[in-house]
């Protein structure tokens, strides 16, 4: 266990703001350090006392049940305390603002800030602002590094490496923070990526970040090792594109006819919640070809790693 | 009082001036230039190696005052101009209230009278409120003196209350300043829209919400004969139109900021709140495009749309701080680091572009060293290179992003109207 933690590269950041702002070696550096927390995570007694007597804070600027639980159940397996806090954002003066919070939350000497907030580039802010760690937990359309972390965690998982590795990226590319940290991540690993939405849900500029965009879906899975498939939030800002759910699965659904005409071991993935019916059928998300669920799973030892990985960075640091 | 200016090299482009002369201010005027002045004088100035000029203008400041004195007052606003070399600023309607009646403009210029250290004419606003509804009495804002209305912030965007408004201003011989923007295009929008934004996950103002709008009320200008001036040029776009429309004969004129020459969407990716200004930074070839703008006079004068806002409304996340940046202390030293050096414009096409251009366009009589014109002069060591550094800003506010950048070129001292308002870097108020 101990010998898997001590790299020969030292962990050096104090904050996970975003897979952009990592080199190739530092997510390795994660995953690998994740493949241990992993076994952790198998045993009969769940937890090592790696951070114990470190307090981690969970600030919730948006709703969110999945990654805030996993963040907690890493927090706890590791030992640390938690502390949950649900609020809303607000450009209005009545509430206090992020700075504030964030060094109210500081001075409460807590170690490790992992923050979910609606708008872009809050833990950026906020990581300048305070001394305590800040692990992004999902930044309006910008990043959800840990999401891409154990995306690829489950991938390599699967299918061994992701150095040439083609990835397809399906649904609303421009709104989705999932897509923009997977791109960054999968192309740092040598993955090739390919993105495949409506034209309005491409944004601008995206083949500068080393990826393929079309709006053919046939074309993005047709020879692809892997797919990963965004929830389309119609009742948010997907709906521009396409304004009805059911044209959007009849041009855009996974279904097991369309599964039938790619590789024959193709990986599917899905962040969650799943809009059965919309994105995928049912056939496809509890089928053999979805690892779903051990993403679920995955998501607990890669959040653990990023935890404790920054949290040690911090002692280090001058 | 007679005062004398020495050894400096003179530059006045309106006349045409560019050699080492002397000058003799007396009265709050220029009384004479010339090689050799062996007139007594009171007091005298040596200004060799310095460029003596006539004082910059300002055509596009927000001096908050009334309504947000936290931000700037016109005592701060005006210690700020002077910092940066200007004896003139034009201040926007965009206070709280709205400068939309002959009242409030009586009451501007009351403060203005108590506590500005250096010129400061009011711009009044295009409607009501700035609300885009109702013309505002421009006869009688005319007869409290503004030089010019705008609805900065916003456009008019109803089509036919702009041509309205053109209208009225043509008969009144008021300076119409056109904040072109596409509201309904900008929705939510925060930085320009490219590779940038989709990189940093933010909402985008395209570049045709600007142009768009850009060509509209150009055409409605020709439509009616009437003049107008395009403020804050940001995108290639708006050059080429401007450009089109002052061949074809249209009254038009247009300004740019430094920021638009210095800067590009590129140094948002910090999520620094003082790279959010509205129109947004843009991109390279946009940067290339004003450029080319200010060197062929497309783009006629510089001006900073100086826009204080405190720390603690920046302090936020990128989607919640409001726009702007302040831009009176560094406009100079941007300008020489961009232009001059750059070889983008000579001294004197500077000097143009930050005084006697503007001064024009508002119809001001100012930014001139023409025997008998008011002493407005800044005397500028265009050497110097320092950093910029926030506590240094005169401006109530120090939302800057160029807060530790080497600039180079800066005001010594500053005349107004003959008074001596800063002498060698010390303001003397």
């Amino acid at each position: 266990m101990k010998s898997a933690i001590e790299r020969k590269t030292a962990w050096t950041k104090k904050d996970l703001l975003g897979l952009e702002y990592l080199s190739r070696e530092e997510i390795e550096h994660i995953l690998y350090t994740a493949s241990s927390f992993k076994e952790v995570t198998t045993r009969q007694i769940k937890k090592v006392p790696a951070l114990r007597g470190k307090t981690v804070v969970n600030l919730f600027y948006e709703p969110s049940t999945r990654t805030r639980t996993s963040f907690e159940l890493a927090a706890k397996r590791l030992s640390a305390d938690v502390i949950n806090i649900a609020t809303e954002s607000s450009s209005v003066k009545k509430g206090e603002t992020l700075i504030d919070t964030g060094r109210n939350i500081e001075a409460l000497k807590i170690d490790i800030i992992v923050v979910r907030h609606d708008c872009s580039g809050a833990p950026n802010i906020l990581a300048r602002a305070v001394r305590s760690s800040v692990v992004n937990a999902g930044d309006g359309w910008h990043e959800h590094p840990t999401q891409a972390l154990l995306d690829m965690f489950t991938l390599k998982e699967k299918l061994g490496r992701i150095e040439g590795l083609k990835v397809s990226i399906i649904g609303d590319i421009a709104h989705s923070r999932v897509a923009r940290s997977n791109m960054w991540g999968l192309t740092k690993l040598g993955a090739k990526v390919t993105v495949c939405a409506p034209k309005m849900l491409i944004p601008d500029g995206i083949e500068r970040l080393g990826v393929k965009a079309t709006t053919d879906l046939d074309e993005a899975i047709r020879d692809a090792d892997a797919i990963n498939v965004l929830r389309m939030q119609f009742e948010r800002d997907s709906a521009v594109a396409f304004p009805s759910k059911l044209e959007y699965f009849k041009e855009y659904g996974i279904t097991t006819e369309r599964l039938v005409k790619c590789k024959k071991e193709i990986v599917v993935m899905h962040p969650g919640p799943i809009n059965r019916g919309i994105e995928m059928s049912s056939e496809v998300a509890d089928g053999k070809n979805s690892v779903i669920l051990e993403q679920v799973t995955n998501g607990i030892a890669v959040r653990m790693a990023v935890l404790y990985l920054v949290a040690h960075a911090k002692e280090g640091a001058a | 009082m007679r005062l004398l200016i020495k050894n400096g090299r003179v530059i006045d482009p309106l006349n045409k001036i560019d050699e080492t002369i002397n000058i003799l201010v007396s009265g709050g005027k220029i009384e004479k230039l010339a090689p050799n002045i062996t007139d007594k004088a009171d007091k005298t100035i040596d200004a060799k190696g310095l460029i003596v000029a006539p004082g910059f203008v300002d055509m596009h400041v927000h001096l908050r005052e009334p309504g947000r004195e936290d931000k700037e007052t016109i005592a701060s606003g005006t210690r700020a101009a002077a910092r940066g070399g200007f004896t003139s600023v034009a201040c926007m309607p965009n206070t709280e209230p709205a400068i939309d009646s002959p009242q409030i403009v009586r009451t501007v210029n009351a403060i203005i009278k108590k506590s500005a250290l250096c010129n400061v004419f009011v711009v009044g606003a295009i409607t009501a409120g700035r609300a885009g509804k109702k013309l505002t009495d421009l006869a009688g804002m005319k007869r409290e003196g503004i030089v010019a209305v705008s609805d900065d912030g916003s456009s008019v965007e109803d089509s036919s209350l702009m041509l309205s408004a053109l209208k009225a201003c043509k008969k009144q011989s008021v300076l119409l300043i056109d904040h072109c923007e596409d509201k309904a295009m900008t929705d939510k929008g925060v930085i320009n829209k490219s590779f940038v934004s989709t990189k940093m996950g933010l909402r985008c103002i395209p570049r045709e919400s600007e142009y768009g709008t850009v060509k509209r009320d150009i055409d409605l200008a020709k439509k009616c004969d009437a003049r107008i001036h395009i403020a804050h040029v940001s995108c290639k776009e708006s050059v080429d139109i401007i450009r089109k429309a002052k061949k074809a004969g249209v009254k038009v004129t247009a300004e740019t900021a430094p920021h638009y020459f210095s800067l590009t969407d590129e140094c948002c990716v910090t999520y620094d709140t003082n790279t959010k200004v509205n129109p947004p930074l843009r991109e390279p070839e946009d940067v290339e495009a004003i450029k080319k703008g200010l060197a062929d006079g497309t783009i006629d004068a510089i001006a900073t749309d100086h826009a204080p806002h405190t720390d603690s409304e920046k302090d936020v996340e990128f989607d919640f701080a409001p726009f702007g940046i302040i831009g009176l202390e560094t406009a100079l030293g941007l300008s020489v680091l961009e232009l001059v050096d750059k070889k983008v414009l000579s001294w004197s096409g500077l000097i143009a572009k930050l005084s006697s251009n503007p001064a024009a366009i508002l119809g001001i009589g100012r930014g001139s060293l023409k025997k008998g014109s008011p002493a407005d002069i800044v005397i500028i060591d265009p050497a110097a290179k320092y950093i910029y550094k926030k506590e240094s800003i005169e401006s109530k506010s120090k939302n800057s992003p160029f807060i530790g950048w080497e600039l180079k070129g800066r005001a010594v001292s500053v005349l107004v109207g003959g008074e001596n308002v800063m002498k060698d870097g010390i303001i003397e108020r």
